[in-house]
């Protein structure tokens, strides 16, 4: 195996996994504060693809154009999920509200590409075809400049958890109880949270509608975005960041390698792997806090 | 954590662990059951093979997986996989010449003994995170289904399966097909009627309330937890096996998708956490609606001349799951188990309002 091959694979997998992250920033937000994992982020990344699709091709305007109404659209739709659904759930076990994000990602998988026709719609952000050559190796530039846009907005979310709102968040995140009494509104909070995690999904829709159009698979994001989360330690966006890099660098160099022997298809399947190996050998990630239980 | 009955009908421990608190459950059970008996001799052939048969079977599997859920308090979103296992396990001995009562209880306690690897996790995590351990696994096990032709006969390969015997009888025909897809069926629902009233059932109900407190009175959390995982899996082993032999007839790889798990997901949840009528009106809703609704679609456009794709159409059955898993979570977490509930308890003291506020 010659290293050249190996080494374009592991630079794609790097820009890829920043990528993947995206998605998985949706889900350590809504972590953060809530303490939920949202079964649907890999819906509403599509939803954002979607939304965008839509607001361009109904209004006529430019994909550019249309990123930014999309982008207020779905904050307003996050915030309205858990306005309708999430406030209600409060006090039941979390059992159910995890299943009731289930329900919703199945539910928007039903209902946008049954109301929007299921086939693949394209996405085209001008981004040209040919890949930038870096002395040797070759790199996919839709790749590579997702995989910057996501490092940026990835270190957007970082900064925000230091403004004023972010502490706000964090210290829901830390104790309800106690955040609301000090007049923290706990419930702004979250919802801010979900909305800001679907503007997250918005822009990893769009990302990854550009790269492979828009259709229900989109959703599938929901489990290689797990597998960062769970890795980076659901509640940690440096964790998100290092983890979504090695579960990209770790996808593309097992397709390239393993692909010829078992005749294709480990791409999804190495996803499902590190959630397992992880939750086996460091249920908490390597960067997420343990928690302590009390009877 | 689910539910407890309220009022004060039963005041000791002898009633609270009698099979029928009501005398109105056993009645209601005894008609059911022998409706289901002669329903084939009654029934036409066309909905005995395509309605009656598929929610006996899919009954079945919703009581295993609520077994899991709904007694233990394990979340499951991998019991498709878990399925697949037992029926590949099943058909291949069926091929190589094990009879068939044999091939399902092995198909079983293989589904088990991969089940468990995976229900491992569940000892050191929970809630969430085994959540996540289960929809790795249905990843996984469709993965190695798929990609290893010594399992599936490639990707898109499927095996017929032979003809069998069971019990010395062979399983030709509607009929037969049947009644050996309600013994299974029977079997299952006995044992999650009498699981409740065991140390067993009582054990797995403290560790779903609260694990650390069922573990300070000594209920070993690690034995119970693995335990339900062990019979959860065993049960959608058998089920699979059945699945393949009395209703698909062939097994392929893209049957025991992620769809299937969420469907029986949905079943559970919509049925009743915990109840076992409940996952017979949850199977039921989850697997008629859809048919019902896409007829009615389509007699709506063709009567209005109404313009709806058939996009729209064919993703009706997601939306409605979707919906379905959302609607009771929000309005009736307890699901049609609760509503039949509190009709019963309704009518039971029906002349009087005092139950009425």
């Amino acid at each position: 195996m010659d290293y050249i091959l190996l080494t374009e694979l592991a630079i794609n997998g790097v820009f890829v996994g920043l990528m993947y992250a995206l998605v998985a920033v949706g889900i350590v937000l809504i972590y953060k504060t809530s303490g939920l994992a949202n079964l649907a982020q890999g819906a509403l990344a599509m939803m954002g693809g979607y939304a965008t699709w839509a607001v361009a091709s109904y209004f006529g305007l430019p994909v550019w154009g249309a990123i930014p109404i999309a982008i207020v659209l779905m904050f307003l739709v996050g915030a309205l999920i858990e306005r309708l659904a999430l406030r209600r759930m409060i006090g039941q076990p979390v059992i159910m509200v995890i299943m009731l994000t289930l329900g919703l990602e199945i539910l928007l998988r039903g209902l946008l590409p049954g109301v929007f026709g299921s086939a693949v719609k394209r996405l085209d952000l001008g981004i040209p075809n040919a890949p930038i050559f870096l002395g040797d190796f070759l790199i996919n530039r839709s790749i590579l400049i997702g995989g910057i846009i996501s490092l940026v907005m990835i270190c957007l979310a970082l900064v925000f958890f230091n403004s004023r709102l972010g502490v706000m968040m964090r210290a829901v995140s830390d104790d309800q109880t106690a955040s609301w009494s000090v007049g923290i509104r706990v419930e702004r909070a979250i919802a801010v949270a979900w909305g800001l995690s679907s503007v997250m999904a918005t822009v990893a829709g769009v990302l990854w509608g550009a790269t492979q159009g828009i259709d229900w698979s989109l959703s599938l994001l929901l489990i290689k975005a797990l597998a960062i989360a769970i890795l980076g330690g659901l509640d940690s966006i440096p964790g998100v960041l290092i983890a979504g890099v090695i579960v990209g660098v770790a996808e593309s160099l097992a397709s390239g390698i393993l692909d010829p022997l078992v005749g294709g298809g480990t791409r999804d399947v190495v996803a499902s792997v590190i959630i397992l190996l992880t939750l086996l050998v460091k249920p908490h990630g390597l960067f997420g806090r343990e928690h302590i239980e009390r009877v | 954590m689910f539910y407890r009955r309220a009022g004060i009908r039963h005041t000791r421990y002898q009633d609270e662990r009698q099979l029928w608190p009501l005398p109105f459950d056993k009645g209601l059970v005894a008609v059911i059951a022998a409706l289901l008996v002669v329903a084939p001799f009654v029934v036409e052939p066309l909905y005995l093979s395509s309605y009656l048969l598929p929610w006996i079977i899919w009954s079945t599997a919703a009581l295993g997986l609520n077994f899991l859920m709904g007694t233990a308090g394990q979340i499951h979103l991998g019991y498709g996989a878990v399925m697949a296992i037992g029926a590949y396990t099943a058909v291949h001995l069926v091929l190589a010449g094990i009879p068939f009562e044999i091939a399902m209880l092995a198909g079983g306690v293989m589904s088990a003994a991969i089940g468990i690897v995976f229900g491992a996790a569940a000892l050191r995590v929970k809630g969430l995170y085994l959540a996540m351990a289960t929809l790795a696994m249905q990843y996984i096990v469709d993965f190695v289904i798929m990609h290893f032709p010594a399992i599936s006969g490639g990707s898109l390969a499927s095996i017929a399966v032979p003809p069998v015997t069971f019990l010395g009888v062979p399983v030709i025909g509607d009929v037969r097909t049947y009644f050996v897809a309600l013994i299974i069926c029977a079997m299952v629902t006995l044992f999650m009627l009498n699981v409740q009233r065991t140390s067993f059932g009582r054990a797995l109900a403290a560790v779903r309330e609260k694990d650390y407190a069922a573990e300070v009175i000594g209920v070993s959390t690690f034995k119970f937890k693995l335990l339900a995982f062990w019979t959860s899996s065993f049960i959608g082993g058998v089920v699979g096996a059945v699945l393949a032999v009395c209703y698909l007839r062939s097994v392929s790889p893209d049957q025991f998708h992620l769809e299937l798990s969420i469907q029986l997901v949905a079943m559970v949840i919509v049925g009743g956490l915990g109840s076992v009528l409940g996952s017979f009106f949850g199977a039921a809703l989850i697997l008629f609606t859809p048919i019902l609704l896409n007829n009615l679609i389509g007699s709506l456009a063709s009567d209005f001349g109404l313009a709806i794709s058939t996009d729209l159409r064919s993703h009706v059955p997601l939306m409605l799951y979707g919906a379905l898993i959302i609607g009771f979570l929000l309005w009736e977490p307890l699901g049609l188990a609760k509503i039949y509930n509190n009709f019963r308890n309704y009518l039971l003291v029906w002349p009087f309002r005092h139950a009425q506020r």
